[in-house]
């Protein structure tokens, strides 16, 4: 139950996962994203407009108005969305044709953590992401429920694993939904308003863990305190960037922007 | 708790106990439920309704799951009972009444001792197991499994969806309209299961 031995439990995507990405395993290489030119339309609306972004930062926080495109240009990253016109790659590897390989690379955590909880009980959730998968040996049955105990007693859930899920308050759901992603080792975690059901202990919480975990971050929020700290942050209005800097800078230009 | 959310209480009802019921396989729980309730369908004499019910509380004890949590689960039964016994006296006089409603107790108690030992995903795996000879008629076993999980897993967070549509109806004064109750009901539901099709892309589902 070493962390070694937890290393094995998804082989990292950079092992013959195809030529011309970074490669080398390990968290000290950064996992880079790279978007060429994306346009995304949805139905009748162009929701991004031509972003062209080269990602690789540690931390990197997304703000924007309502509507402005920050979901989609989060789900971008994982392949949930494939552009209409442009490339995204992560790694190297295409999103749109790589896309089992990119998700085994990147973690997305949602605002809602009920929509993302698919087993009945805490620790079957975070089973759940150990399943063997396609063309990989699962874990043995006691390695397996041994990784998920020392992820749950790592994010302080251990005294909940057996509980039913839907019993647990707002931020543990949220705490768990988190674990879930992070035990099957991400190289970069994508998070769409992790925060915004959370009350401000909890939102403090999950932002601080956020802020504290080894993999690469990139979050989309309303919730500007959770960037405390970041290396970049992005500004999305209407389908575009339109400011991209350290944080101060950048949430000032947001603020300016929504006139407050 | 709302009136819909309450109701979930039969779900996830796992006692963690060191037990050898718990200890016995799923898929083992899962056949003996089967073999034994098609015994307490058949049986007709007070002596046979005697003995199941003698096994059911062996199985009880040795489960060591407490009288609490079995009894948490016959609760509802409290209603159902009483209707069943006087039906059945009006209808075939009380000796067969007792017998019948003495069945459906321990139809139910059996059931309860399954869900109270097994952990949903050992039932999941039993039933993916089950579900392999379908491969041959295209059916995905893993497939299968995951739908009865989501299912389980839906009825609480529906539940409460419900409750919450239900007190937001009554803050705006629709005390009892149906529509005014099913259409934020169903918009809601399938707006979380939009949301839940994207967090099983995301967890690899279809990789
Ligand atoms: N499937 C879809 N079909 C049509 N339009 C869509 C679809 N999904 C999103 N949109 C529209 O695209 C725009 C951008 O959506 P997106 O969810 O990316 O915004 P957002 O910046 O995350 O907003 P919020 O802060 O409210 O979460 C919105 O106007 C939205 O209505
Ligand atoms: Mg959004």
């Amino acid at each position: 139950m070493s962390l070694l031995r937890r290393t094995n439990v998804v082989p990292d995507a950079g092992t013959g996962a195809g030529a011309g990405h970074d490669g080398a395993p390990g968290a000290a290489v950064p996992l880079t994203v790279r978007l060429d030119d994306v346009h995304v339309r949805l139905g009748e609306r162009d929701v991004l407009r031509g972003i062209d972004l080269e990602l690789a930062e540690h931390r990197v926080g997304v703000v924007g108005a309502n509507g402005s495109g920050k979901s989609t240009l989060a789900r971008l990253l994982n392949g949930l969305v494939v552009p209409t016109r442009g490339q995204v790659a992560v790694g190297g590897l295409d999103t749109r044709t790589q896309g089992a390989a990119v998700r085994r690379l990147v973690g997305f955590v949602f605002t809602d953590p009920d929509a993302q909880i698919v087993m009945p009980t805490v620790a079957e959730d975070v089973a759940y992401s150990l399943r063997p998968r396609r063309g990989e040996p699962g874990l043995p049955e006691a390695e397996r429920a041994a990784v998920v105990h020392a992820a749950l007693v790592e994010r302080g859930l251990a005294g909940h694993a057996d509980h039913p899920a839907h019993l647990l308050s707002g931020g543990q759901k949220q705490l768990l939904a988190i674990t879930s992603v992070l035990v099957t080792r991400p190289r970069l975690l994508v998070a769409d308003e992790p925060t915004t059901l959370l009350d401000l202990r909890n939102a403090r919480a999950i932002g601080r863990l956020l802020g504290s975990v080894e993999q690469q971050v990139v979050v989309v929020t309303h919730d500007l305190d959770v960037l405390d700290g970041y290396d970049r942050v992005l500004v999305v209005d209407d389908g575009r960037v339109v400011a991209d800097d350290e944080p101060a800078p950048a949430l000032a230009f947001y603020r300016r922007l929504m006139g407050a | 708790m709302g009136r819909f959310r309450s109701g979930a209480g039969l779900l996830g009802a796992y006692v963690p106990r060191d037990s050898v019921v718990h200890r016995a396989p799923a898929g083992l729980k899962l056949a003996a439920l089967a073999v034994v309730s098609v015994a307490v369908l058949l049986v007709r004499s007070w002596s046979g309704v005697g003995a199941l019910a003698v096994l059911v509380l062996a199985v009880a004890v040795a489960s060591r799951v407490g009288p609490r949590a079995l009894l948490v689960q016959l609760r509802p039964l409290v209603w159902l009972v009483p209707a069943v016994l006087a039906l059945q006296w009006w209808a075939h006089g009380p000796a067969r009444a007792a017998v019948l409603s003495a069945r459906l107790v321990l139809l139910v108690a059996l059931a309860a001792l399954v869900v109270l030992t097994t952990r949903t995903t050992e039932v999941l795996t039993a039933i993916e197991h089950g579900a392999r000879p379908l491969r041959v008629v295209g059916v995905r076993p893993e497939r299968v499994a995951l739908v009865l999980a989501l299912a389980i897993r839906s009825v609480p967070v529906l539940a409460a969806l419900a409750d919450d549509v239900h007190d937001a109806q009554r803050a705006r004064g629709h005390e009892r309209d149906l529509r005014a109750f099913a259409v934020p009901l169903v918009v809601g539901t399938l707006r979380r299961a939009d949301a839940l099709g994207d967090a099983l892309r995301a967890r690899g589902v279809d990789d």
